[in-house]
């Protein structure tokens, strides 16, 4: 009998605390528990990355995050659902309304299998969690990671207990409840739920996907970056604009953005980053807006529930992205949410959720406050789709016309139709 | 004044593996000290050189963050509950 060796494909060799770099071992744990209580992050054999990776061998792989895998923290085969590689929309009306020259939008509302951007960080960190030897994966969730954790469970055969705040969207509970998880919906809001999930965690022994999973399920928000380097051509954008809610998705984009630099897949270039808070959960944007490095927690007031998180955890990341690269962090109403939303829907053709509508709201505001140059290729990340969150703009938008089904019942709705349009 | 205290896994070796600690105090800060009295060198886990909490730390009085409290000053009741809680992510 022969022995084959064979070659592990992971490319991370450990975990290390983000703040002051002590190195633990690639386990469940997300905290620098030794030290200093700093985020953990993954540690990657970047060499061992650069001598695998070339443009080539990216093309060949397959339409999903998976095609970037050596730059993700699995060591075995991936739990592949389709995820990732969503469209890069070239949008030109939209650019035309906001007076801009060179406009994309990245669609991540048509992301597989639940139609957000949390596919990919499930799908990470569900791979994850079965090479860690979990057996049930639960998170704490404004509604988009709940739906994403119940079904990739389903499909990888995991058990699943999921925890929500009580008030979300009857759309983001169904697209849970479908799955079959246990769904714990949380008397109180999103930073309440995950207390009690860090104080669930402690004694169940689950994988929690934002939690003792952290540093694997954020690498998945890399992906977001590389696609759209990909997209374009292998080429960085000028400026993006992306929603902040705990502030981890901005801060993975720059570090995609920096790792295809560092393994020579992309030319360097300075790239701006802008980020969208609303209004009524804008710790962040109000830190930006007074100079300060820290965040002053918030309690969430806002119809933008996939973004209410008043106890944003990289938060202060996100400050220094936005300072360093010469970008903004903005905030809008929930009224300019909604327009934002339609604006969208009706000069591209991309139904968002809220969070979408307040990039959208951000994005016009920045072009309108000189903060987005025109000339300037910006790519405006959309997270999350509309048909979850419709109560949000149920009550603002037409009506149908109700007919009979005959010409002339049609003739006189269709002339109404049209003054009401001139009008 | 009885105060119980829960302590995140990380800090569990401190507290002999113990999940929640009764202690006597009549602040926040005056809780840290308790806490390091009784559990030595734990007091430089939850604070920096300067004795200010943690920023990647949350505390919580009966589940309110301590931040629109009094922070370290937020005054403690017999039978209060604090948690400690290491930052999450999101959402």
């Amino acid at each position: 009998m022969t022995v084959t060796a064979t070659l592990s494909r992971s490319t991370f060799t450990g975990l290390r605390c983000k703040e002051c770099g002590h190195p633990y071992e690639a386990g469940a744990r997300h905290v620098c528990e030794d030290v200093c209580f700093g985020p953990l992050e993954v540690v990657y054999d970047y060499d061992a990355i650069k001598n695998r990776v070339s443009r080539a061998t990216i093309e060949a792989g397959p339409a999903s995050i998976w095609r970037y895998r050596e730059f993700l923290p699995i060591e075995g085969d991936p739990i592949d659902v389709g995820t990732g590689f969503t469209p890069l929309l070239k949008a030109g009306n939209l650019a035309k309304r906001l007076g801009l020259k060179s406009l994309y939008i990245k669609n991540d509302g048509v992301n597989m299998p639940t139609l957000s951007f949390k596919d990919r960080v499930v799908s990470v960190a569900l791979t994850r969690a079965r090479e860690l030897g979990f057996t049930t994966v639960s998170c704490a969730s404004t509604g988009n990671l709940a739906n994403s954790t119940a079904a990739i469970a389903a499909h990888a055969g995991l058990d699943c207990c999921v925890f929500i705040p009580s008030d979300l969207e009857l759309g983001k509970v169904l697209g849970t409840l479908i799955y079959n998880p246990t769904l714990m919906a949380v008397k109180g809001n999103y930073d309440q739920v995950n207390r009690l999930c860090s104080e669930v965690a402690n004694t169940y022994g689950w994988g929690f996907v934002n939690i003792n999973l952290r540093p694997y399920y954020s690498e998945g928000s890399k992906t977001l970056g590389y696609e759209v380097i990909e997209q374009l051509g292998w080429e960085l954008p000028d400026h993006i604009v992306a929603p902040l809610a705990s502030g981890s998705l901005f801060t993975k984009i720059r570090k995609g953005f920096d790792e295809f630099i560092k393994c020579r897949l992309v030319d360097e270039k300075p790239v701006r980053f802008s980020g969208a808070q609303a209004e009524g959960c804008s710790p962040i944007a109000q830190a930006f807006a007074e100079g300060r490095d820290f965040i002053t927690p918030v309690k969430p007031n806002t119809i933008a529930k996939s973004i209410a998180i008043g106890n944003p955890a990289d938060g202060p990341y996100a400050i220094d992205i936005a300072n360093k690269t010469g970008g903004s962090i903005a905030a809008v109403s929930d009224a300019e949410i909604i327009e934002g939303i339609k604006l969208l829907a009706e000069t591209e053709g991309v139904f968002t959720e809220t969070a979408g509508g307040t990039t959208i709201a951000v994005l016009k505001k920045l072009v309108e406050q000189g903060k987005i140059n025109p000339e300037e290729r910006t790519v405006a990340y959309i997270t999350g789709n509309g048909l979850k969150t419709t109560e949000a703009v149920a009550d603002c938008i037409g009506a149908p016309y109700t007919i009979e089904a005959q010409l002339d019942s049609f003739k006189a709705a269709w002339a109404q139709a049209q003054s009401a349009q001139q009008a | 004044m009885a105060v119980q205290v829960l302590i995140p896994t990380p800090l569990q070796k401190f507290t002999n593996d113990e999940a929640s600690v009764d202690l006597e105090a009549s602040s926040v800060d005056g809780l840290i000290e308790a806490l390091e009295g009784r559990y030595p060198g734990i007091k430089g886990r939850l604070c920096d050189e300067a004795g200010k909490l943690r920023r990647f730390l949350n505390l919580y009085v009966n589940s309110e963050d301590i931040r629109f409290l009094d922070n370290q000053d937020t005054p403690l009741k017999d039978g209060d509950e604090v948690s400690i809680v290491p930052a999450v992510a999101g959402g």
